[in-house]
């Protein structure tokens, strides 16, 4: 059903294309996760392009197509503010955060060389003194550019499906 | 005291209104009378918007306190609230947080009730081929689920299970009407959506956090390096006459220069090195009849109007026991609203919320209070600043309205 979202795909992949394409993104997801799980916020806008939207969406708002998003970020600088406002003013509880991003499913690639793909992402949750707990499940609706192999996002839109958020969330997913 | 939720004493300090004991925030039986006196009692409880209820059919689950509660749009256009309660065996039944229907049938029996919370039918209720059913009398009107009076201002809906409550508007007062109305009034909404999150504290907590500027000017530190709220800036609590809602207002003064006794004490609230790539975020839009560029209200006992900036909505608040909260968030702008403006509503959601720059901050503090609450050796707190006014005051540093909230709840709750 989520997949119908995204329209006028060109979807005449080969089998080969879409594995190296799949191998390609398992590869930027695994380095996505690894700043985020490190809290190198800083690090984080450098997954994007300059002209890129970041945003993070509860599932009920998808599903009616409404366009409220806990986080709402167009462009890279909206994500490097977001980056320093964490770092330099937000007051929160130390935590740690693990991200697990599987399920790649490569839909296809329009006609300007844009690639789509979901993946399924979990995010774990640990405060110091709690037991570790499932923070949020979701999916990324991901549009990529390729520039000499080397993929960065053009849009990342995060739905999630965890609509009682535990308490609040600091860092992005 | 250590352990107050399971023996507290529930007798007030005698100091009076400057000490809060710990009791209110983490007794079990001090919430179930809470619940029997507030949310059941005297109250107009927030339940939905009229625009989410676009036609006959609209429905969606809603809370009255802690409560289950469907509210929905009959035939003949009026809003309806009842108790979300088969009124068989106690199920559920209504699932779905929003959508359409012509009736409402319990899965576990199909017993059906019509839009306006009626019961309509009852399979085999003469039995089959003369064996079983209900008794001969058995009079279906008579087992309609609890309904609630429904009051609406400008489409904001309440609730109230009190026969004898007052009319809306006096509940409100006219302070509280004046803020409200400048929202509300001004436009037909637009739902833009929602977010929900669960806070580990006391629903009073989210309240007082709101009637309390001092925090503003310290926790929030975004707030006070880009100048949104600083001590010194025009601001006012406006509380109503019986102290149980208030509206936080204030106005932006991006030219405030701070004197140094200010910039002094706030320098823990400061980054000057801290510079924004992209602050057309904050602009504001002015589109409010009204002097002030943010008003946040409190209106008991379950809502909170964020007006901030141009970044509009409701804030639901669901108790769930002593300990912890649901805030249901319904985000809007107005049908007038072009392509630009909603996009600008959208961008500047980026302070609020539950992964607002502002918003983790108080929900955070939040549950670091009700930890200190729940588990300390001390067992009372202190509310004693700007000792000269009980309810409104011009100054951000503070507790005025604490007071005159907890001079309400005292009489409320019998204290």
């Amino acid at each position: 059903m989520m997949t119908d979202k995204v329209n006028d795909l060109q979807t005449s992949l080969t089998t080969e294309e879409k594995r190296e394409i799949r191998f390609l993104i398992e590869e930027f997801n695994t380095a996505y996760a690894r700043v985020l799980d490190a809290q190198k916020i800083e690090e984080w806008p450098d997954f994007f392009e300059e002209d890129a939207s970041y945003t993070v969406i509860p599932r009920e708002n998808f599903d009616e197509d409404l366009p409220v998003a806990l986080v709402w970020c167009e462009g890279k600088s909206m994500m490097r503010d977001r980056a320093s406002a964490i770092r330099s003013t937000m007051v929160f509880a130390p935590r740690y955060l693990r991200h697990i991003i599987s399920n790649v499913f490569v839909i296809g690639r329009d006609k300007e060389g844009y690639i789509f793909s979901e993946s399924n992402y979990l995010v774990m949750e640990t405060l110091m003194e709690d037991s570790t707990r499932i923070f949020q499940t979701g999916v990324y609706f991901d549009k990529f550019c390729q520039n000499k192999g080397q993929l960065s996002l053009k849009s990342r839109q995060c739905v999630y499906d965890s609509l009682l958020i535990p308490n609040d969330m600091v860092f992005p997913v | 005291m250590l352990d107050q939720g399971s023996n507290p004493n529930l007798v007030w300090p005698a100091e009076g209104l400057t000490h809060i004991p710990d009791w209110v925030y983490t007794s079990e039986e001090n919430f179930k009378k809470e619940r029997e006196k507030i949310f059941l009692g005297n109250c107009w409880n927030f339940v939905a918007l009229d625009a989410e209820f676009p036609e006959p059919g609209s429905y969606k689950r809603s809370y009255v306190g802690d409560i289950p509660v469907i509210v929905s749009r009959d035939q003949d256009g009026k809003i309806n609230v009842f108790e979300n309660r088969c009124a068989h065996r106690g199920v559920e039944f209504c699932r779905e947080l929003r959508g359409k229907a012509d009736q409402f049938i319990c899965p576990y029996h199909q017993w059906t009730y019509g839009l306006t919370g009626d019961l309509i039918a009852v399979p085999f209720r003469r039995g089959e081929r003369g064996k079983g059913g209900m008794p001969a009398d058995f009079d279906m009107s008579k087992h309609n689920p609890k309904k609630f009076n429904v009051a609406n201002r400008h489409g904001v809906i309440f609730a109230s299970a009190s026969e004898t409550i007052e009319p809306l508007e006096d509940y409100l007062g006219p302070e509280t009407c004046e803020h409200f109305d400048a929202v509300f009034k001004k436009g037909k909404l637009k739902i833009l959506g929602y977010y929900r999150n669960r806070l580990n504290g006391n629903w009073k907590l989210y309240h007082e956090n709101l009637k309390d500027p001092y925090h503003a000017t310290l926790l929030h530190v975004f707030l006070a390096t880009f100048k949104l709220m600083v001590a010194g800036q025009k601001s006012a609590m406006i509380t109503d006459a019986t102290g149980r809602h208030a509206t936080a207002a204030s106005a932006r003064d991006e030219d405030l220069e701070l004197g140094e006794d200010i910039a002094g004490e706030m320098k823990g609230a400061w980054r000057d090195d801290m510079k924004l790539e992209d602050t057309k975020f904050m602009n504001y839009v002015d589109e409010f009849d009204s002097p002030w560029t943010v008003t946040m209200q409190t209106i008991w006992p379950n809502l909170i109007v964020q007006r901030e900036l141009n970044t509009l909505g409701i804030r639901h608040i669901v108790p769930r026991g002593p300990h912890a909260l649901d805030m249901y968030w319904t985000m809007f702008g107005y049908e007038s609203d072009d392509q630009e403006m909603l996009n600008h509503r959208m961008r500047q959601g980026n302070l609020m919320g539950p992964s607002g720059y502002l918003g983790v901050d108080d929900n955070e503090a939040i549950r670091f209070l009700q930890e200190g609450l729940r588990r300390s050796f001390s067992d009372r707190g202190i509310v004693k600043l700007d000792p000269n006014n009980e309810g409104n005051t011009d100054t951000l540093i503070s507790e005025a309205s604490i007071r005159a909230m907890y001079r309400h709840y005292r009489e409320t709750m019998g204290l």
